[in-house]
């Protein structure tokens, strides 16, 4: 399969082109259209998986084909250990959502091909290595993104579908333009990650500073990182539940991907000397002020969307530390922040689906009425709270005792927002699933079969990598160390605060 | 090559053309009762100019009529678009409810002319025949912004128009008789060797000349702080020469506004870049218009709630992205001018087709009626305005994002940094106003006073053409930038 990676972005290309060429007639079957495309998409995804070779460094499964030559633009596809487990990640968030999104009535076609147009351009991201390309597929995903809040979401849908379109717009614009800069100072005209990462060193330091900022801006509004990181509460209350397990699950990955793919390869010497600011100290900001948001929350699924800020303030620092922990750790909590908050969110959209509101203090007891869904919300609460024997705990541990030996004072600050983590997630449990059952809901149904279909492999992959992480920690690891190794080779900071 | 007058002829047969269309069309008009068909004929003669521009390639430069107009590749670049403009126009014309009322005869012969004269502002190479063909096209686009004669607001457009343009074209040729005074002629290359030799300039004179008359061309491509006239006249004029106005006679402004400039008093030197007249800080100077002009339309468009006057003030705002290419003062900025150009002609006929089409089955032209177009019948030319829509944003997979990534890269290469930040502020400011229609049309639900839209094959057909161009042309583009690049040859005189 020399087009692997072609295939694997353009499949959800081909259902939503069949998707809207269903006569409105056939519109239930659209469903099953997306779901037989991100299916043959995650086989696609696990055969790339099975045939990934761990021990090397090098780009597998490339495709390169001349697109606009005037200009050096390429058709450039490729995977690293870093991309291969992205890839992972979004076809089988892809994947879950599709299921997830079955309580959708309203304009079925557009939806599902909206949502088949979204899973394209993610995947691209993750798969280009030219950096036009990348660009290209980075903006394309905000159009469907828009439209699937915009017109599926809740009361003020259109003020959170424009607010996370300009948020965005303005980071990717300004990745525009340093990737302009990129192209025309360095030692060749070229867009090609691999090229651009071997001429590092050609660029001047206050450019490398200056582009690197600019790249940083672009791609922390997605992580999304203080103090940008305004627009995530407000896309997550009002998107319908698949969409923002995948907003959670996919797309604020793409902000972290973004960063270890272009600036840590691209402008090694510039993260050297920045990534303790930037990423160190905003990270630890955002583990310790996420958690402090999400206890003051009274929607359930703000909550979660703010436990998700202080979730990824985990990935920044840990690739600030710069150790081979800490970067592993990091990468991997990308992969485990993406199934545990798939989780959580599907989660709360069962019991949206059922009682149609989210407010905390509304519920009480439910786990009397609906047993196996708190069942499952414990279990999705004890991962999230990074219990050992569940994947969160590895990765979070990695990052700690990574960022330990460069970065004491953050440690300190990131390890003990873990008390409030487990404090806001039991309080919250304790709101919602425990206490005298509230009569308003009796008669409601436990996890349907479609729901827990949705949550269980989720659980099981959560499961696995807190016993066994090698199953994705073996992927990264080459090239994490050696991407490492590339920034510690340049010249650090000069002044070394907070160490 | 310095042609005469009957040598000339053999490169100026799409100006015959059109002249004989024109004499056509009136005595057509003067003997059929049955006026119905006159679009057709206007249709088949610019469909006819295009194709004899399309049939004679640039072989060789040439000086034409005695050196009052020139033949270059520059100047067939801009001949193919004005001419594809005014096929666009007179397309829409023939669906346009509102110019069904008109004197077809007249509307169509004017609307020529206008072309005709859009053709000769673009070969321009001297500055008498510059002046004169600027006001040809000033005063048929007088009469066809005021053309539906029962209209106030067409009229009172046409009044604003005609002052505005009354004052623009007395400055600039006031600074036309300035720069004769200095250099002793009005061809292009004499005033070139006369401004770039060395030697003493009164350089204070030569500033205010330069200055005065690029406020008149200004004017023409509505930059700011000549803009003023943009939103009135292209709410009031029919939607054809709305269209016609934003893409055919801001391009021909473009024309002239770069064939002065540059060739005429800046001199090319060996990498690509052009040395402007010493003296003055040029580049601040066009920079401070250029980012005036893209920050004002895109804030003044922000409230707007006709989508006339909406694209009236993004029209406004796309020509100060396309000025950021003349900043620059390279090749490379003229090269994405041009592109940038073309992809304005294929996104904004089609965003204002799509305003005709729905004001042609509402009445309506604000933005309610725009509500909710895609749940009542109206999702093709819903999603055709979002594409069209998010093309001028600049979104990838649209030609307007590649025209954009053009010019931001000839800024950038240009090193001119803080253009390039004010322009993608710009940018993204823009969305929120491009959005807007977007919104209304897919996540409001229609209130039911809307009125319904019939699909008809002539308005739909040229629209499907334009948007399955936007997004074709997003994802490859070789061979229009390859066009952009052979017309970047201006004929200096050999």
């Amino acid at each position: 399969m020399n087009h692997a990676l072609t295939l694997i972005t353009f499949i959800p290309i081909a259902g939503m082109v069949v998707v809207l060429a269903l006569p409105q007639a056939m519109k239930d079957i659209c469903k099953w259209i997306a779901a037989a495309a991100t299916a043959v998409q995650l086989l696609i995804a696990i055969w790339l998986y099975r045939s990934f070779d761990t021990a090397t460094t090098a780009i597998q499964f490339a495709e390169k084909h001349d697109w606009i030559p005037s200009y050096h633009i390429t058709y450039f596809m490729g995977v690293d250990g870093i991309s291969i487990s992205m890839v992972l990640l979004t076809a089988l968030i892809c994947f879950i959502s599709v299921f997830a999104s079955f309580s959708i009535t309203r304009a079925e076609k557009a939806y599902y091909a909206l949502l088949l147009m979204l899973d394209a351009g993610m995947m691209g991201v993750f798969v280009s290595l030219d950096f036009f390309l990348f660009y290209i597929f980075w903006e394309v995903m905000l159009l469907p993104m828009y439209f699937l809040i915009g017109i599926w979401g809740g009361p003020r849908r259109e003020y959170a579908a424009i607010k996370f379109f300009l948020y965005t717009l303005l980071g990717s614009v300004l990745i525009l333009l340093a990737m302009l800069g990129l192209y025309y100072y360095g030692a060749q005209s070229t867009f090609d990650m691999t090229v651009l990462a071997s001429n590092a060193s050609h660029y001047s330091t206050t450019f490398q500073r200056i582009v690197w900022i600019a790249l940083f801006i672009g791609f922390a509004i997605k992580i999304p990182a203080f103090p940008f990181h305004t627009w995530l509460p407000d896309a997550h209350v009002e998107a319908p539940t698949a969409i923002s397990v995948i907003l959670a699950g996919v797309l604020l990955k793409m902000g972290t991907y973004g960063i270890l793919r272009v600036n840590f390869a691209i402008l090694p010497e510039a993260t050297h000397q920045l990534a303790w600011l930037f990423l160190g100290v905003i990270g630890t900001i955002n583990i310790v002020y996420g958690a402090m948001c999400a206890m003051a929350q009274t929607d359930y699924k703000k909550l979660i969307a703010y436990s998700s800020i202080s979730h990824m303030g985990y990935v920044m620092l840990g690739c600030a530390s710069f150790t081979a922990a800490g970067i592993n750790g990091a990468v991997l909590q990308m992969f485990n922040h993406g199934t545990v908050t798939a989780m959580l969110f599907i989660l709360v959209g069962v019991i949206y689906d059922r009682a149609h509101h989210r407010e905390i203090a509304g519920f009480g007891g439910l786990a009397q009425q609906m047993p196996l869904y708190a069942g499952m919300t414990g279990f999705a609460f004890f991962a999230g709270m990074g219990l050992p024997g569940m994947s969160a705990f590895i990765s979070e541990v990695l990052v700690l005792i990574g960022a330990w030996q460069t970065h004491p004072l953050m440690t300190v600050f990131g390890a003990a927002t873990a008390i409030l983590t487990a404090g806001y997630l039991l309080w919250t449990y304790q709101r919602i699933y425990l206490g005298p059952f509230n009569e308003k809901y009796a008669g409601y149904a436990d996890l349907t079969f479609r729901e827990a279909f949705t949550l269980v492999p989720l659980a099981i992959i959560v499961l696995i990598l807190g016993v066994y992480p090698h199953a994705v920690l073996g992927l990264l690891n080459t090239s994490l160390v050696h991407l490492n190794q590339i920034v510690l080779s340049t010249p650090g900071p000069a002044v070394a605060l907070l160490h | 090559m310095d042609l005469g007058n009957y040598a000339s002829l053999a490169h100026f047969l799409p100006e015959l053309l059109l002249s004989a269309g024109i004499l056509v069309l009136i005595i057509v008009d003067l003997l059929v009762a049955n006026k119905s068909h006159l679009g057709d004929l206007a249709l088949i003669i610019t469909a006819g100019a295009l194709l004899l521009i399309a049939l004679t390639p640039v072989t060789a430069n040439a000086w034409l009529f005695h050196r009052m107009l020139v033949f270059d590749g520059f100047a067939m670049f801009f001949r193919a678009l004005i001419a594809l403009a005014a096929l666009v126009a007179v397309w829409m014309s023939m669906g346009s409810e509102e110019v069904r009322g008109c004197d077809q005869g007249e509307y169509y012969a004017i609307l020529l002319a206008s072309t005709l004269a859009m053709f000769l502002m673009a070969e321009s190479a001297n500055l008498l025949m510059a002046y004169l063909s600027l006001e040809f096209v000033s005063l048929t686009s007088y009469i066809l912004t005021g053309f539906l004669r029962h209209n106030r607001r067409s009229l009172e457009a046409a009044l604003k128009y005609l002052i505005y343009g009354g004052v623009a074209s007395g400055t600039m040729i006031y600074g036309m008789s300035w720069i004769f005074g200095i250099s002793g002629s009005l061809d292009f290359t004499v005033i070139n060797k006369a401004l770039t030799a060395p030697g003493a300039l009164p350089v204070l004179a030569v500033f205010i000349a330069l200055v005065l008359i690029l406020a008149g061309m200004g004017y023409k491509v509505a930059s700011v702080p000549f803009h003023m006239w943009a939103p009135d006249v292209y709410t009031g004029a029919p939607i054809p020469i709305t269209t016609f106005l934003a893409i055919g006679s801001k391009a021909a402004g473009f024309a002239l506004l770069t064939r002065f400039f540059f060739p005429a008093i800046s001199s090319l030197t060996a990498s690509g870049s052009w040395q402007a007249l010493k003296g003055v800080d040029w580049p601040q100077l066009l920079l401070v218009i250029c980012v005036i002009t893209m920050t004002l339309g895109n804030l003044a468009a922000l409230q707007q709630t006709n989508m006339k006057r909406l694209l009236a003030y993004s029209s406004v705002a796309q020509a100060g992205y396309a000025l950021m290419g003349f900043v620059v003062l390279s090749n490379d900025g003229i090269r994405a001018m041009l592109f940038y150009l073309f992809a304005y002609y294929v996104m904004d006929a089609g965003a204002f087709l799509v305003v005709m089409i729905v004001a042609n089955n509402t009445g309506r032209e604000d933005i309610g009626a725009y509500r909710g177009l895609a749940w009542r019948g109206g999702i093709v030319p819903a999603v055709a305005l979002s594409i069209f829509l998010l093309s001028l944003t600049g979104i990838p997979l649209t030609v307007g994002f590649i025209g954009k990534f053009y010019l931001f890269a000839a800024v950038i290469r240009g090193q001119f940094y803080v253009l390039a930040v004010v322009g993608v502020i710009n940018s993204v400011v823009s969305l929120y106003y491009y959005m807007r229609p977007i919104k209304t049309m897919f996540l409001d639900t229609p209130n039911g006073d809307e009125g319904t839209l019939a699909a008809d094959t002539w308005n739909y057909g040229l629209m499907s053409v334009l948007a399955c161009a936007t997004i074709a042309l997003g994802i490859y583009w070789a061979p229009i930038i390859a066009f952009a690049n052979r017309s970047l040859n201006f004929f200096l005189g050999a």
